[in-house]
């Protein structure tokens, strides 16, 4: 099982950094949620996988790592504050400015794009 | 303790002039003046001591495995500038106050002065080296934003940025410098290095340690060839000029070679450095001032003069000459001071500090004219005022050095006193004597006293240090030439020496040469003119500006504005090192037993993958994109649940459903397509660079799963002590509200920020016209039939009651099983949220008792409160404590204090949610959306 999480971690990080790297506020954050969820799983599985051995003390014999949970438990919870406000800043950038382009100029974006 | 806090003293002042500027001008000068007194105060009540020959040390140990500590330590030396930073200091303050106009950032400019003066007197009374450099940065930081304080004036910014590059750049050469030395001695401790004179001067570092050292007090102390920017830093304030660029700052070079003179001078390499360097920067600068036609740039290169005497004195390496230096510290800080302030006032109010347009204001302004006099006769070392006695000493040193022939050193310092007489003479007689000019509009006169008290009282200091200093300054001297030099010093102090010293003739000479000059002055004015010299700042320009190219063509490489340049630049650095790592050591195979692949995972792991792989190709439908992140966020929480995570599982779910609400909520606002505009070639890289990034990912995880830890989880102590330490069966929960709960404490707060940013921004954006505008030509979407339909409108409102029970059973539960108040907060949310969708966003505002923002701080205070309880008890913060309570008909249950700071948990998050979204609603109000408050809005889409 360690293969399909570790695949699974790969595939979402490559699939948060490309939509990272579109020209447009949405699909940025969308591919920083992606990261995101990468992230977090990342962190779990440093606590190594184990079944049916949730930490709730006097249920089992061994239990599975709480810490790497716990860090996460809360890194859900912020990456949510997060995403709101970048959110909101996407919101902003486009009701002010009339474009969602991430770019400081257009001349940027294009040379970025290296053509 | 005192020492300390005289040093910190101003640091925490310097937010007092703000706060005071609403009450007035003169409670903003009051209050900086009655900080700069208290720290002047304490000092004093250290000087009988000092005065005796002690020495006051107060040791805070901050970093003793790095040898960082917080010893200060005050001797002669110490109280010598410690007294002229305050003494000097409180001076200036009273004269900003008449010299700032009404439209000048008051309290803006006292907060920088109090912040270099606490840097200042850090310099001196600091007795460990890094802190010294800590503080002498901070005077290069806060001297930048005093010179810099008229930002409107290009000048102002230009000589701002010079003093920083060139007296930063030093600060940067003294680092080094000191931590060579301080390795050589062992200590980073400045009396235990004072004490390793022979260890420090038979190292093989000596000298470089010397040059380091010596680059850092020379360009602090504006020396020849580092001399250039302290004209330039003249586009400062004058009051500012007056305190930084006469009597303190310009001299921490100074007092750093008189620190340590004991360790460093006495060598023939210390000799032709220092005092070569200050002979030049003495007679060059003064040659220089004599041309100037700018008052305060006259004054600037004579500052660089009177420097460079010092230093050549410091450089000479005797106890006697190291006894003069200081009784000319004392004597330069009176007399320059004065005269800053008095071209400041002679700007004020002639409108013009040019000596070409100057003239006769002699008659017009007695009382500046009178002080303007006495300081430049001083200048001039005219007896019997104070530079009088100070100059004769000089000269009398010089004169017995030998340097390179036996004159030598006579002739050249006598030559600098020429030039001393001949533009202090010049600034007199051009600027107050000769005829009065009748072309100006206004006449100018003499200020208030406001203006003139501080100039005034130096005057008078200037006589009466020149009339009695064996009464006046021979302690102070002693005092401080006794630390400087390590034995006790007992200085004589005398106007007549006798016929037969060389000094009286040599002065003589000088004054006689500098009145000569002041005669010829049209005549040397068109030979100086004519004469090629090279301008220093446009070397120094020559030499920053290819620098500055060169970093703006490397950071427009790696970003130009492109956030995706920047991205790819990132993943490729990181991938890059990881690699050059990896390629570095031997590797085998993991040892760890994998677990066989289940059904059930690799069911949710097929769809999560498909929806994963399916979003960069579908991406460009926003809606699309939005629901396979859904899928995708949601199949992780059955991943968490198999793996033995029923808390992230559970979080995992709820923050999911906030998430895709909110993102549902923001994409009203935005388009609803990505258009496509990158070319294959540009996606083609994105796809390689991505691929990278996450095969790069997936084999770290790999490697790590596989593998046993290099070293024991220190989680078998939180599974341990869960249930007997903190009271609770749920490790993860007791992590999080116990053994980490500082942690956790802090994660609230910055997630209450967040909600608050967010509210703020929203806030801001409705009041900018351009937003509200497009807000209201926003496209209307095609709506359903059915606005509030009314199935959904009953059902959540039953499910109301049955999901906040449910929120409080996760809750309560939490401590012991899967729960608390994280999940728990983002039920409740939730539970609120479907109303919002249900039944309208007014109509759940108008029944909304409690105010979100109220929410997140009654929940940071709530759980801060458990934090503070347990001081109660003489325990530490956040200690939790728990009991067992019988309470009939209940069964036993358990009371524990952690449940206190969950509940403030709870409130932040339900708080901070629901600010989010109902900020993102207020934004929907203004595209015209049609509001209702009614109980049944069933006449909705009609």
């Amino acid at each position: 099982m360690e293969g399909l999480l570790a695949s699974a971690i790969g595939l979402l990080t490559a699939v948060g950094i490309y939509l990272m790297l579109r020209q447009r506020t949405f699909p940025v954050i969308l591919g920083l949620t992606f990261l995101s969820y990468a992230v977090n799983l990342f962190i779990f599985v440093s606590g190594r996988l184990a079944v049916n051995a949730a930490p709730i003390i006097g249920t089992r014999d061994t239990y599975a790592d709480p810490l790497p949970q716990a860090l996460v438990l809360t890194a859900i919870v912020i990456s949510f504050g997060m995403t709101a406000v970048i959110m909101i800043m996407a919101i902003g950038g486009y009701l002010s400015s009339g474009h969602d382009r991430i770019d400081l100029d257009d001349e940027a974006g294009d040379r970025g794009a290296g053509e | 303790m005192s020492l300390a806090l005289i040093a910190v003293l101003p640091f925490l002042g310097a937010f007092l002039p703000g706060l005071f500027l609403r009450a007035g001008r003169n409670a903003c000068a009051l209050a900086t003046g009655s900080v700069t007194t208290l720290a002047l105060l304490l000092l004093a009540s250290q000087a009988p001591a000092i005065l005796r020959g002690e020495v006051v040390r107060t040791r805070i140990d901050w970093l003793p495995s790095l040898g960082l500590n917080a010893n200060f330590f005050l001797d002669g030396l110490g109280l010598l500038f410690a007294g002229l930073i305050l003494g000097i200091g409180l001076l200036i303050i009273l004269y900003a106050r008449f010299y700032l106009e009404k439209s000048d950032p008051m309290g803006q400019f006292y907060s920088y002065l109090l912040l270099f003066q606490g840097a200042m007197l850090g310099i001196v009374l600091s007795d460990n080296i890094l802190l010294l450099l800590v503080f002498w940065e901070l005077t290069s930081l806060s001297s930048f934003l005093l010179i810099g304080y008229w930002k409107h004036l290009p000048e102002g910014r230009q000589g701002a940025r010079m003093a920083l590059a060139v007296t930063g750049g030093g600060g940067l050469a003294l680092i080094a410098g000191m931590l060579i030395l301080g390795n050589i001695a062992g200590s980073y401790d400045l009396t235990a290095i004072l004490q390793e004179r022979d260890l420090i001067q038979a190292s093989e570092w000596y000298l470089p340690a010397l040059i380091l050292i010596l680059l850092g007090a020379f360009t602090k102390s504006a020396q020849f060839p580092f001399h250039f920017w302290l004209p330039h830093a003249m586009a400062a304030p004058t009051p500012v000029s007056a305190y930084l660029h006469s009597a303190t700052m310009v001299k921490a070079g100074l007092f750093l070679m008189a620190r340590l003179w004991p360790v460093l001078a006495g060598t023939p390499e210390w000799f032709w450095i220092v005092s070569t360097t200050g002979l030049v920067t003495m007679v060059m600068a003064a040659m220089i001032a004599f041309f100037k036609d700018d008052l305060k740039a006259l004054l600037a290169y004579s500052t660089v003069s009177q420097l460079g005497l010092i230093t050549m004195l410091l450089g000479f390496g005797t106890k006697a000459a190291a006894t003069v230096a200081v009784f000319h510290i004392i004597n330069h800080a009176t007399f320059k001071a004065a005269l800053f302030m008095t071209a400041g006032i002679v700007d004020h109010a002639a409108h013009t500090r040019d000596l070409r347009r100057l003239g006769g204001l002699r008659r017009m302004m007695p009382i500046t004219f009178g002080i303007a006099l006495l300081a430049s006769l001083s200048i001039a070392g005219i007896p019997p005022l104070n530079g009088f006695l100070s100059k004769e000493m000089m000269l009398q040193e010089a004169a017995d050095t030998s340097w390179i022939t036996p004159w030598a050193m006579g002739l050249l310092a006598t030559l600098g006193a020429l030039f001393s007489v001949a533009y202090s003479f010049r600034f007199l007689a051009h600027g107050f004597l000769g005829p009065s000019r009748e072309d100006r509009p206004h006449p100018p006169r003499d200020p208030g006293p406001g203006l003139w008290a501080a100039p005034g009282f130096l005057a008078v200091l200037v006589v009466v240090i020149g009339l009695f200093p064996m009464a006046v300054a021979a302690w102070l001297v002693d005092a401080a030439a006794s630390a400087v030099t390590g034995e006790p010093v007992r200085v004589k102090i005398a106007f007549w020496h006798g016929l037969a010293t060389p000094a009286l003739w040599m002065s003589l000479a000088a004054i006689g040469g500098g009145l000569a000059c002041l005669g010829a002055y049209p005549r040397l004015r068109t030979l100086w003119d004519a004469a090629p010299r090279p301008e220093a700042r446009h070397i120094f320009d020559g030499i920053v500006e290819p620098l500055a190219a060169l970093a703006r063509a490397v950071t427009d490489g790696l970003h130009n504005g492109s956030f995706g340049r920047a991205l790819v630049w990132a993943v490729l650095a990181i991938a890059g090192a990881a690699l050059w790592a990896f390629s570095g050591g031997p590797h085998v195979p993991g040892t760890r037993a994998v677990l066989p692949p289940g059904p059930v995972v690799t069911g949710v792991w097929a769809i999560l993958m498909i929806a994963a792989l399916a979003t960069p190709f579908l991406h460009r439908s926003r809606i699309t994109a939005l629901v396979l992140t859904g899928v995708v966020g949601l199949l992780i929480a059955p991943l968490f649940m198999l793996f033995s995570a029923p808390d992230l599982a559970l979080t995992q779910v709820s923050v999911e459903v906030v998430t895709i609400l909110l993102m549902l909520l923001a994409l009203h606002f935005l388009p609803k397509d990505t258009p496509a505009e990158s070319p294959p070639p540009r996606r083609l890289r994105d796809a390689a660079v991505a691929g990278i990034a996450g095969l790069g990912i997936g084999a770290l995880a790999w490697a790590m799963m596989t593998r046993v830890p290099a070293f024991d989880p220190i989680s078998a102590f939180h599974l341990a002590q869960s249930k007997p330490g903190a009271g609770g069966t749920n490790a993860v929960n007791t992590i999080i509200v116990d053994f980490r709960g500082y942690d956790t404490f802090g994660e609230i707060i910055v997630l209450g920020i967040a909600a608050l940013v967010i509210f703020a921004l929203t806030d801001s954006l409705l009041r900018t016209t351009a937003v509200t505008r497009r807000l209201a030509a926003q496209p209307r979407q095609p709506e359903s039939g059915d606005r509030h339909p009314m199935m959904l409108v009953v059902s959540t409102r039953l499910l109301l009651p049955m999901a906040m029970l449910v929120g409080v059973y996760i809750y309560l539960r939490g401590h012991n099983l899967p729960g608390g108040g994280f999940v728990a907060g983002l039920v409740f949310a939730i539970a609120y949220l479907m109303q919002y969708m249900a039944s309208g966003y007014d109509w759940s505002q108008a029944r909304q008792r409690f105010d979100h923002h109220v929410l997140i701080g009654w929940g940071v205070l709530v759980a801060a409160l458990a934090g503070v309880g347990p001081w109660l008890f003489g325990l530490p913060f956040l200690t939790s404590g728990y009991t067992y309570i019988n309470l009939w008909p209940l069964e036993e249950f358990e009371l524990a204090s952690a449940a206190i700071f969950d509940l403030g948990v709870f409130l932040c998050v339900l708080g901070a949610v629901l600010l989010t979204l109902a900020s993102l609603s207020r934004l929907a109000l203004r595209t015209g959306e049609r509001a209702s408050t009614r109980a049944y809005d069933t006449e909705g889409g009609r």
